[in-house]
């Protein structure tokens, strides 16, 4: 048997197990496991939003709410169907959600974290205090769930309803993060100057995950409105919030399955503390918060990872499947050779006292190879940064196949054509290098969201998996591409880089250092490679310190000291030059 | 609304925006040593406060417990780790500092419970939660130094769950009200200043003064400022990360407990009052950056007033206007600053 | 004679990958030591983690003392100082505060720590002309002087300097070189690492040549600044 159908038959054993729990299992239980689902829908949110793209929120107890209270607002004073309050519950959560999203997510980091305790913090105290929505005493006689005239009033009733909205919520989260929109949700933690340098909009991708995340909330706050049939402000506080954290962080928040184990170790444990603290003393509730807290500073402190690491230890791994071959994507039409492609004109940017790039210019013809060169500080990686949009200059002019972008930004101009490496290597250490490669591939795909979570995405996928392995293979790294990119020598990575920089189909392609700790063998087949690149029409800016590799590979020399421009022209003219001897190669007499 | 309601609303909210400053710079200083936002600073000010009206009561401040326990933990997370990296010289300092140092005030409140003279109550108050800050720092914190921003605030979440619970194991769920100092009243026409407003407010501000004076003209203070400036920087100049973070927490934790002392007599506080307190401060101190003192006092004066002309208007909405002013804040703050500061470092000059 | 510094097996790894690999190293009292290489070679990871601000595996052996459970901050107060690459300026601070902090380590020292404040003026005039200005004003040349300056008030009797000349203009390399050289004077010994791989070594005594990670070359430097392959790929020689 395969490790792929073991998984499989691992999978459908345990939705047998939860399928008959209904026959023999006592109806606490049940209760439990409907807890258990309604909690695991919202921490499988906070998996997505914290765990994949690198977002904390504290606040989904407060989603939970909004969505709780609208069904029930809806349905009682209204009188509507529960389905006509899921969909109520939905577009308000999402509303909501947006608002808050567009106005937080610019800000990372702690930010936004604090901005989730504030407006949890608000939104419940607005539910406690607003006469239509019950004060402090909430919304009674919720109607149940009717599938036809079937009443899911029942505790094993409402059981199935919620665990087939989470089995179905997990499939459609797991086919999300394996499409173009999902691995774009992978990159976004550890730094967006990459991520917007092959196009991605980072603060589209953080809404939507964001939005996605809440309305899975929603829908938990639907169940629960419609199973208990009352709600109150109580169960959507802070506290709540935070506790939905940390289940996804307990469970293990970098698999998806992390949000089920931890909502299920959670309530379990809090059942456990709640039978059996009071043996032990008056203050049960008290210590149960405290036994809580010591538990999460414990887990954070030594297991980050949460409980699935340790679980999957014991779990064979699915076998990625083959790459087959596939309709090539579309590539764009190179600027003919000789033409003006880049044209940088009095470039200068400072930093604070420190003049880094001043009044740098200097033009480059498509077809060509051009090397900028100069000592360690003299403004060349500033360049790059300045002409792929990473940082904006305080003046200067760039333009790009006659179109000015100076002030366009990086993912407009990763749309225009170029493509970047650079001096510190940005990777995804822990995704493939496949899924690093088929990042670069962004701009060139169009599958959304929708179709990436339905699977309608994957004609498109083949083709973009099967470039991204030829562009692997050419550079040289095809041998294992389900690798994490982390393991990789320094120097590979540099190169995988470069991959990932040739997926997006650039007419320029921008490469910083990428000889840097490369064996003479893998410098050679670099230089080949280059070459051939330039015979397909592909623009090459290059910076690189062994003099040797640059010499032999370029067909014109920028020669950078001190933030200016110093000497510009063939390689031989460059070397004979007294002042590049003098600046470059540095003689202190 | 009259002009005089206004004046007086704005005074009121002038004197509890000063308690705010207070807490808010406690907050900056431990968050740009430490870089933790330290969430549960807040229940430092209600401990302060319900210890000395524990005093006040003649019973037994429940803090001695508190902190009793947090001292046995301390101590026995910092011989772990000197046994761990195998440096068992440097236990008996770390016990002296974890161990004795905070129990000496603990032990006085014990030995003289119930006959304490008045005026001793405040510092032995102060003195008692003092120590609440460095150990916390010391068990939770330390540990996870290196960790990111976000994974710091995740902890300093957690650490405001278990805090509230051994705030209720050991002051109970009784609200107090501390004596006031003094219940002179001044009048200078319209004006009615009551000596615990000016109280608040002189010492918020000399507390401000301090502070500044300690960073701008002491080496140590130079020392903590150089810490959050650059870390690495401060490393190989000798300044031991840790030690700084220690002094930031204890330097703090006397901000918080000062607040608790003058807050305890303006209003009841329970042991769970100071999550909020601690949250309206953050309010403030995010108008000024996190970063920035000045500003932070700016914005804590300013949700001071804020918050006493909201409770004027709806006192049972006033918590969803303070918290819900933060998202205009950060919608300013992402719209002025254009860029997270994070990123600054991610592209190489 | 007992050497200053002695670096045996030394590895240093970012997660799974090494940067560092078996290196080792040696320097006596008084001498100034250059290690020059391409960059990624792992030069400046070799230097931090010999202050100790990188976890590392292998001896690094200073004064006689194995530094293994000594910290970054001790290794300071033993007189083991690393200027590092970014500089690590305190930028918001001014420039006086900044040189009054290097001598952190020597804070119960008030008086000495004064008279080494007007030393280091003395040395960099223009470091005294702008006590009172914030660092991060400061130009690139007075950054790396600063930077210096700051190093040198914690009396360090080993100096690690990590790319000196990075990003000054062809005058201030000179300058910071002639510095470098004169602070042997002081007795002070100076690992130095660079990418100007010819200044390096025409102020140096010995070099070492790191490639990958990897001690490839070492001899005194004069007879390195005639080796042919390291003429070619460092010193820009035509082949």
């Amino acid at each position: 048997m395969s490790r792929r159908s073991a998984a499989i038959v691992l999978a459908l054993a345990a939705i047998a197990l939860l399928a008959a729990a209904p026959f023999y299992a006592t109806s606490f239980t049940i209760t439990l496991l409907n807890y258990i689902g309604i909690y695991a829908l919202v921490a499988l949110g906070v998996v997505l939003l914290t765990g994949f793209g690198g977002l904390t929120s504290f606040g989904q107890a407060a989603f939970v709410g909004i969505a709780a209270y609208s069904t029930a607002w809806l349905t009682t004073a209204e009188g509507a169907s529960p389905w006509l309050g899921l969909l109520f519950a939905l577009a308000s959560t999402g509303l909501v959600a947006t608002v808050l999203g567009a106005v937080t997510l610019r800000l990372g980091g702690h930010y936004l974290p604090l901005g989730t305790v504030a407006w949890g913090l608000a939104i419940f105290f607005l539910f406690g205090n607003f006469e239509s929505l019950g004060r402090h005493n909430g919304l009674a006689n919720l109607p149940p769930i009717y599938i036809g005239r079937l009443s899911l009033e029942p505790t094993a009733a409402i059981y199935y309803l919620i665990w087939a909205m989470l089995i179905a919520a997990t499939i459609l989260v797991a086919n999300l993060l394996e499409s173009r929109e999902g691995r774009a949700i992978r990159s976004l933690r550890g730094g967006v100057v990459m991520v917007e340098s092959l196009g991605i909009s980072v603060f589209r991708i953080r809404l939507i995950t964001f939005v996605i995340a809440a309305l899975l909330a929603a829908l938990s706050g639907w169940l629960y409105a419609h199973m208990s049939r009352f709600v109150s402000p109580a169960p959507f506080d802070l506290r709540m919030g935070i506790q939905y954290l940390f289940m996804a962080l307990i469970g293990g928040s970098g698999h998806i399955l992390g949000a089920i184990v931890g909502a299920a170790l959670i309530t379990l444990l809090e059942n456990a503390l709640q039978d059996a603290l009071p043996l032990f003393t008056r203050d049960g509730q008290q210590l149960e918060v405290i036994v809580f807290a010591v538990i999460y500073v414990l887990v954070l402190q030594f297991a980050r990872g949460g409980v699935m690491p340790f679980v999957l230890r014991f779990v064979p791994g699915a076998a990625k499947p083959p790459i087959v071959a596939a309709a090539p994507l579309s590539r764009r039409t190179m600027p003919e050779r000789g033409t003006s492609l880049l044209s940088v004109e009095r470039l200068f940017k400072r930093f604070g006292g420190l003049e880094a790039v001043s009044r740098v210019g200097f033009e480059i013809k498509a077809g060509e190879i051009v090397g900028l060169i100069g000592p360690n500080g003299a403004g060349k990686s500033t360049v790059f940064n300045l002409i792929t949009g990473a940082l904006t200059c305080d003046d200067g002019k760039i333009s790009f196949f006659g179109q000015d972008i100076t002030r366009a930004g990086q993912r407009r101009i990763a749309e225009a054509g170029i493509a970047r490496t650079f001096q510190h290597v940005k990777l995804r250490p822990k995704m493939s290098l496949l899924d690093n490669v088929l990042l670069g591939t962004y701009t060139r795909t169009r599958a959304g969201f929708f179709r990436g979570a339905l699977r309608l995405d994957r004609q498109e996928e083949r083709r973009a998996r099967f470039e991204a392995l030829a562009q692997l293979k050419r550079v040289g790294l095809g041998d294992e591409p389900y690798g994490p990119a982390g393991n990789l020598p320094l120097g590979r990575q540099r190169i995988l880089e470069v991959a990932r920089a040739l997926a997006a189909d650039p007419a320029l392609i921008i490469l910083d250092e990428p000889a840097a700790g490369l064996s003479r063998v893998e410098k050679k087949a670099l230089v080949d490679l280059l070459h051939s690149l330039r015979n397909e029409g592909v623009t090459v800016l290059l910076v690189e310190h062994d003099v040797e590799f640059v010499m032999g590979l370029v067909d014109r020399i920028v020669v950078m000291d001190f933030g200016s421009k110093l000497v510009e022209g063939t390689p031989g003219a460059v070397r004979a030059n007294p002042l590049v001897q003098e600046a470059y190669l540095g003689s202190v007499a | 609304m009259t002009p005089d309601i206004g004046l007086i609303l704005g005074i009121d909210g002038i004197a509890t925006g000063s308690i705010y400053i207070l807490v808010g710079l406690g907050l900056v200083l431990i968050f740009s040593v430490t870089r933790v936002v330290f969430v549960p600073f807040g229940d430092i000010v209600a401990f302060s406060a319900l210890t000395l009206a524990s005093m006040q009561l003649g019973r037994m401040p429940g803090t001695i417990y508190l902190i009793v326990t947090l001292a046995v933990v301390a101590c026995l997370v910092e011989t772990g780790q000197h046994l761990w990296r195998r440096q068992p010289q440097r236990i008996a300092r770390g016990l002296f500092g974890y161990g004795v140092l905070p129990l000496i005030p603990a032990a006085v409140a014990f030995l003289t419970a119930g006959h304490l003279p008045v005026w001793a109550q405040i510092p032995l108050a102060i003195a008692l939660v003092v120590p609440i800050g460095p150990l916390i720092e010391r068990i939770a914190l330390r540990p996870l130094a290196d960790a990111s921003i976000l994974l710091l605030l995740v902890v300093s979440v957690a650490l405001t769950f278990g805090l509230s619970g051994l705030g209720l194991l050991f002051f109970g769920p009784e609200g107090f009200r501390t004596r006031p100092l003094t219940d002179e009243i001044f009048r200078f026409g319209p004006v009615v200043l009551s000596t615990q407003t000016i109280l608040m407010v002189a010492t918020a501000g000399i507390f401000s003064l301090l502070l500044f004076l300690f960073f701008e003209q002491t080496l140590i203070g130079k020392a903590l400022r150089a810490t959050s400036v650059n870390r690495i920087g401060a490393r190989i100049v000798g300044i031991r990360p840790g030690n700084a973070a220690a002094l930031a927490f204890l330097l703090a934790s006397l901000l918080g407990a000062v607040s608790g002392i003058l807050i305890g007599p303006t209003t009841t506080l329970y042991y769970d009052s100071g999550f909020i307190i601690g949250l309206k401060a953050f309010v403030g101190a995010i108008i000024g950056g996190l970063t920035s003192y000045p500003g932070t006092a700016l914005g804590a004066l300013l949700i001071g007033v804020l918050e006493s002309f909201a409770s004027f208007w709806d006192s049972s909405l006033k918590e969803v206007v303070v918290f819900s002013v933060l998202i205009p804040v950060l919608l300013w703050r992402s719209l002025s600053l254009g860029r997270v500061d994070e990123e600054d470092h991610e592209v190489e000059e | 004679m007992r050497p200053l510094l002695e670096i045996r097996e030394f590895h240093v790894a970012y997660g799974k990958v090494e940067a560092v690999r078996g290196v080792g190293l040696t320097m006596q009292q008084g001498q100034i030591v250059t290690v020059i290489g391409p960059n990624g070679a792992g030069k400046t990871t070799l230097l931090a983690a010999a202050a100790g601000l990188l976890r590392s595996r292998g001896q690094v052996i200073y004064d006689g003392v194995d530094l293994e459970r000594i910290d970054v901050e001790e290794r300071v107060e033993r007189g083991l100082c690393l200027v590092p690459e970014r500089r690590e300026l305190f930028g918001d601070m001014a420039v006086a505060d900044n040189l009054l902090l290097g001598a952190y380590a020597r804070r119960r020292h008030g008086a000495d720590v004064k008279q080494t404040l007007q030393q280091v003026f003395a040395r960099f005039p223009r470091l005294a002309e702008r006590q009172g200005q914030k660092a991060q004003t400061l130009s690139g040349g007075e950054r790396q002087m600063l930077a210096l300056g700051r190093a040198l008030m914690a009396k360090p009797r080993l100096l690690m300097l990590d790319e000196p000349s990075l990003g000054l203009a062809p005058i201030m390399v000179r300058e910071i070189f002639h510095i470098v050289a004169s602070l042997r004077q002081l007795g002070v010994s100076i690992l130095l690492v660079e990418q100007n791989a010819r200044a390096a070594l025409e102020t140096s005594d010995y070099g070492y040549v790191l490639e990958m990670g990897e001690i490839t070359h070492q001899g005194p430097s004069a007879a390195l600044a005639h080796d042919g392959r390291v003429v070619t790929t460092y010193l820009g020689g035509t082949s």
